[in-house]
């Protein structure tokens, strides 16, 4: 199955400074990919060469199979960036529609509906988008991102501006999208949020991934935390499977048991140690 | 191609919305309402003068310098408009992050640099064409004067306008919004003033000054048009009223040949190709 994205070898200089040092990563179909790193480490970049809007200096990126930057590409592509303004003379609805011509969608009024449903602003539609607030219009390019139904989305910070309530509507939206099959590309800064929905993650810095995998496999098991009745007490050398034999063994020995927690090393734990090398 | 009109349409709707032709009709119907004043004040001083004096026309002469002058003021304002509807195209817009979301639609740099171009070139052309024609009527109404030719004027007028818009479409490519504006209505100037200069070198036999301006007439060919126009308008005058004419402050424009006509257009097609490499290559 061809990937919705594959990049190989990517490097980007501007002048003296080098943005991406050679970053290889491919995001399958239906995939959500996170993609974490400090201010400047070069996500932007990376997302914009998938765009077709930055050229690469070597290496190359590929959407759905088709070169970055092309027609073909272009075609099977959402994108909402980081710093993005639209018309502000427009409505919402007028948006989506040139959108929808751009992208040659069919849609129509339809598309248009569901999709303003779908970021909740259904009753925004004939509203200007001057008059509406920085996450309105933040949702209103999440919409604008699904027109002509993606296989590739590519969302750079998608909830800066959004309150708790946004975020969660975010975080359903994207998961309908894993269920319909679009691969998301997730550009964020916010690590709880990647680690709740992303399938795999990769951690850039300095130009490069410095580490990549599944939530899960970045963090680090952290020992077994037990609750007595003389406190919490941390086993740190024990693992998930040996929480019978320990109850076992307290109850034996007398001890009354409140509660067990597995540890584990939080997604930020593994991105510090990745970024700064911190343990 | 339906992307071009997508574009152009989209463009346009924004003019609309934004009021930008409200605004340029009301300023224009302002500047048309003068001119009439002007033109009746000046036919009304003529007619005391009589019909021809020494074989000068003076209806002619009136005629051709007022219509010369609105000429200059039409251009003008069609600069203005041109200047304002794309001084921030591309780099502008790109810094604003208007654009990055439409091109990443299956649309190409080249197309929207077209729909673009078409929209603003297009208005601006459509738009100095009428007003040069109701500056042409307004003075056959009071002075009973028509000139010799109106649509190669006009035409010329029209394509002057476009090459300017071409041009400030270009340097949104390279510049910022800002010193794109200054940097087109300093060749604006440019181009005016070396017109000038070519009929006061013309008037004083001063064949190095006359070489300069033609060479900036070729170098920025809206003012070659915009000359070959004020030429038009009294290209079949002859005898004492043609020279009456020449001493005038539009006297020593020049007509223009197919030549100049063939290297307008294949201007456009070269400040086209300069702004879509220059676009083709930048990081958005």
């Amino acid at each position: 199955m061809t990937a919705a994205l594959s990049v190989s070898g990517l490097r980007k200089t501007y002048g003296s400074v080098q943005a991406l040092v050679g970053v290889d990563l491919e995001v399958g179909e239906g995939e959500l990919f996170g993609l974490l790193g400090p201010n400047g480490a070069g996500k932007s970049t990376l997302v914009k060469a998938a765009c077709g809007l930055v050229h690469p200096s070597a290496g190359t990126v590929a959407v759905c199979g088709a070169p970055a930057g092309s027609a073909e590409a272009h075609a099977g592509l959402g994108y909402l960036a980081e710093l993005f303004r639209f018309p502000d003379w427009c409505t919402a609805d007028e948006l989506l529609q040139l959108h929808q011509r751009l992208a040659g969608s069919g849609g129509g009024a339809a598309e248009r509906a569901e999709l303003l449903e779908l970021v909740g602003l259904s009753e925004a539609a004939a509203r200007r988008i001057g008059t509406m607030s920085k996450g309105m219009q933040q949702r209103l390019g999440l919409a604008q991102a699904l027109v002509g139904s993606p296989r590739l989305l590519l969302l750079d910070e998608p909830t800066s501006a959004l309150d708790p309530a946004g975020r969660r509507t975010v975080r359903a939206l994207l998961e309908e999208l894993r269920s319909r099959g679009v691969a998301v590309l997730l550009n964020s800064h916010l690590l709880s949020e990647v680690e709740l929905v992303c399938d795999r993650v990769a951690i850039i810095a300095r130009g490069a991934v410095v580490a990549a995998g599944s939530p899960r496999d970045l963090s680090r098991p952290g020992g077994v935390e037990v609750e007595t009745a003389a406190g919490p007490r941390v086993l740190e050398a024990a693992s998930r499977t040996e929480v019978p034999r320990i109850v076992r063994e307290l109850v034996a020995a007398g001890e009354e048991v409140y509660g067990v927690r597995v540890l584990r090393s939080s997604l930020e734990d593994a991105y510090l140690e990745a970024v700064e090398g911190k343990g | 191609m339906s992307a071009v009109r997508v574009i152009a349409a989209f463009t346009l709707r924004e003019s609309v919305r934004r009021r930008v032709f409200v605004v340029v009709a009301v300023l224009t119907v302002a500047f048309l309402v003068l001119y009439g004043l002007g033109t009746w004040q000046l036919y009304s001083d003529v007619d005391d003068l009589g019909e021809v004096v020494a074989g000068v026309d003076p209806k002619v002469i009136t005629g051709a310098t007022i219509l010369g002058l609105a000429m200059f003021g039409t251009l003008f304002l069609g600069t203005v408009l041109a200047v304002f509807l794309t001084l921030g195209a591309v780099r502008g817009d790109a810094e604003r992050g208007l654009l990055q979301p439409l091109l990443v639609r299956p649309v190409s740099r080249r197309t929207l640099l077209l729909g673009r171009f078409l929209a603003a070139g297009g208005v601006c052309a459509v738009y100095v064409a009428l007003v040069f024609l109701a500056a042409a009527m307004i003075t056959w109404a009071f002075g009973d004067w028509w000139p010799d030719r109106i649509v190669g004027p006009m035409l010329g007028l029209a394509l002057g306008v476009a090459i300017i818009a071409a041009l400030s479409l270009a340097g949104s490519v390279f510049l910022s919004s800002t010193a794109n504006g200054i940097a087109v209505f300093m060749v604006f100037g440019a181009g005016l003033v070396a017109g000038l200069l070519g009929q006061i070198g013309e008037a004083l036999s001063s064949g190095t000054v006359e070489s300069a301006a033609k060479a900036v007439s070729w170098a920025l060919p809206f003012e070659g048009l915009y000359q070959a126009a004020l030429a038009g308008l009294t290209v079949d005058t002859i005898g004492f009223t043609r020279l009456a004419i020449d001493l005038g402050p539009f006297g020593g424009a020049e007509p223009a040949g197919l030549g100049l006509w063939a290297w307008s257009v294949a201007y456009l097609a070269l400040v086209g190709v300069v702004a879509l490499r220059g676009f083709a290559r930048r990081d958005l």
